[in-house]
């Protein structure tokens, strides 16, 4: 179990240039996988450019009080980056003065902004449609985090939450000790207000990521068993299952490496690229907001700090939505995690 | 030849066994995809009846695939080993049950 971040601990793998020097070398067998950008570029996509922006996601720091193994934010309670209320207020314009429509709160654990329920508010007052990627064990990390099931009813808050597995073993394997048994005390609560329960027209969305060097199953038959098992087990209940791949980034790429799966895990996303989903990977309408107001294509580019290729539209005060939807998409080796199988994104499958 | 027989690099070279009867080769790879297709049996429980059988038959690259599958499909570590306890049971049990021949025979020539 990890105690730590990588970059607390000091490794080369906490450094984005690192990560991208292993993703883009030779592997120990000498193995060579195409240069992304290639691969679509034989099926037309390349250079890959936005379908116009829907979906602002923010991230609003990277602290959390779980530091689970395949974190690709590299996330813990040792992050101390954290968004500010004045760079909340820059993303606020932006989204007072465009259509964009939806905003996606993510971390770290969002909910450890000192400003996270004040930027909810006033998000909420635009009339925007508002997801929050609630890691669950949050909820009961704190008594000042247990009413967020019913802030979130308030502001009609589209939960979307991590639960790899149905049972403890998964779970904790991959999120840390106790924490299964915790997220779904987390989800009775959240059930317990109305989400994920029939016409409240709250939304409790789970997202599963398997829980080790393989890709997930159909989205379809895992939701119907999840659906099965955690209502039979817990009388839980939710309303769509996500299931999303593991990229190679950060601490999912440390794991890879760590336990030899690298170059076959890499393997398989590379055999399993799929041309429909590369042309619905989820960068083409989304822009990502870093803690610090940097511009990114999405959450993984902000991890390996590759800001997007709009100059002069580089920040949220600089912000520029023709400049950005013309954009050329920053693509490295790590983008088969999002191209291979039905595809996978923040919504789950693509495909 | 290779000095092991078995190799896990050849497992994704599995396709390759049509080089050398096309026909018959496409035709089995068409089935084996239709009969892995959910149908009345989920893909899950199709996934996990082939582990049983992987082990039964002791094919370390069957193992090896269905075991990853197994895993991708959502079944757990219970449901599999379990699955593996009723092909050792069905193989402990045709061992066994042949023991009633065995005994039929000592009847017959024993006095
Ligand atoms: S995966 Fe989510 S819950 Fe886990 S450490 Fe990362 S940000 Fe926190
Ligand atoms: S990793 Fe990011 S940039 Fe690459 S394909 Fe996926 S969403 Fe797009």
């Amino acid at each position: 179990m990890l105690k730590k971040s990588l970059q607390a601990q000091a490794l080369p793998l906490a450094t984005p240039e690192f990560q991208l020097t292993v993703l883009n070398q030779r592997s120990n067998s000498g193995k060579e996988f195409p240069f992304f950008g290639e691969k679509l570029a034989q099926h037309e996509l390349f250079p890959l450019k936005p379908t116009g922006i829907q979906i602002f996601q923010v991230n609003v720091g990277k602290m959390c009080n779980q530091i689970c193994r395949h974190c690709h934010v590299d996330a813990g309670p040792d992050r101390k980056e954290i968004m500010t209320r004045e760079t909340m207020l820059e993303c606020l314009v932006i989204l007072a003065t465009t259509s964009i429509d939806t905003v996606d709160i993510t971390g770290g654990a969002p909910e450890m902004n000192p400003d996270f329920r004040w930027f909810v508010e006033e998000i909420s007052k635009l009339g925007k449609k508002i997801m929050v990627r609630c890691n669950l064990t949050i909820l009961l990390a704190n008594p000042k985090y247990y009413d967020l099931p019913e802030f979130f009813k308030a502001h009609n808050v589209h939960v979307v939450s991590s639960l790899p597995y149905f049972a403890a073993s998964r779970t904790d394997a991959q999120r840390g000790e106790g924490v299964f048994e915790k997220s779904i005390k987390a989800l009775q609560m959240l059930n317990a207000v109305g989400y994920g329960q029939e016409n409240s027209g709250l939304q409790l969305d789970l997202v599963y990521n398997p829980a080790g060097a393989f890709l997930p199953g159909s989205q379809s038959s895992l939701e119907k068993e999840f659906k099965r098992r955690l209502k039979t087990g817990y009388h839980i209940e939710f309303n769509n299952l996500l299931a999303i791949t593991n990229l190679p980034v950060s601490r999912f790429l440390d794991y890879l490496l760590e336990s030899r799966n690298y170059e076959a895990y890499m393997e398989k996303l590379v055999n399993a690229f799929n041309p429909i989903a590369a042309a619905k990977v989820m960068c083409r309408n989304t822009i990502s907001v870093g803690w610090d107001g940097f511009l990114y294509d999405c959450d993984f580019n902000q991890m390996l700090d590759l800001k997007v290729a709009a100059k002069h539209s580089q920040h949220i005060r600089d912000f520029d939505l023709e400049k950005l939807s013309t954009r050329h998409i920053v693509l490295n080796q790590h983008c088969y995690g999002c191209t291979a199988g039905a595809g996978s994104s923040c919504g789950g499958e693509t495909v | 030849m290779e000095n092991s027989y078995y190799n896990p690099a050849d497992l994704p070279k599995f396709g390759s066994i049509t080089d050398l009867q096309p026909e018959m080769g496409k035709k089995f790879f068409s089935y084996y995809a239709e009969v892995f297709k959910e149908g009345a049996l989920t893909e899950r429980e199709k996934s996990l009846i082939a582990l049983a059988v992987a082990h039964a038959v002791q094919c370390p690259y069957c193992i090896d695939a269905y075991t990853t599958d197994s895993l991708e499909k959502g079944a757990d570590e219970n449901q599999m080993m379990e699955a593996i306890h009723v092909a050792a049971a069905i193989k402990g049990g045709a061992t066994l049950v042949h023991g009633v021949q065995m005994m039929n025979k000592i009847k017959e020539v024993s006095m």
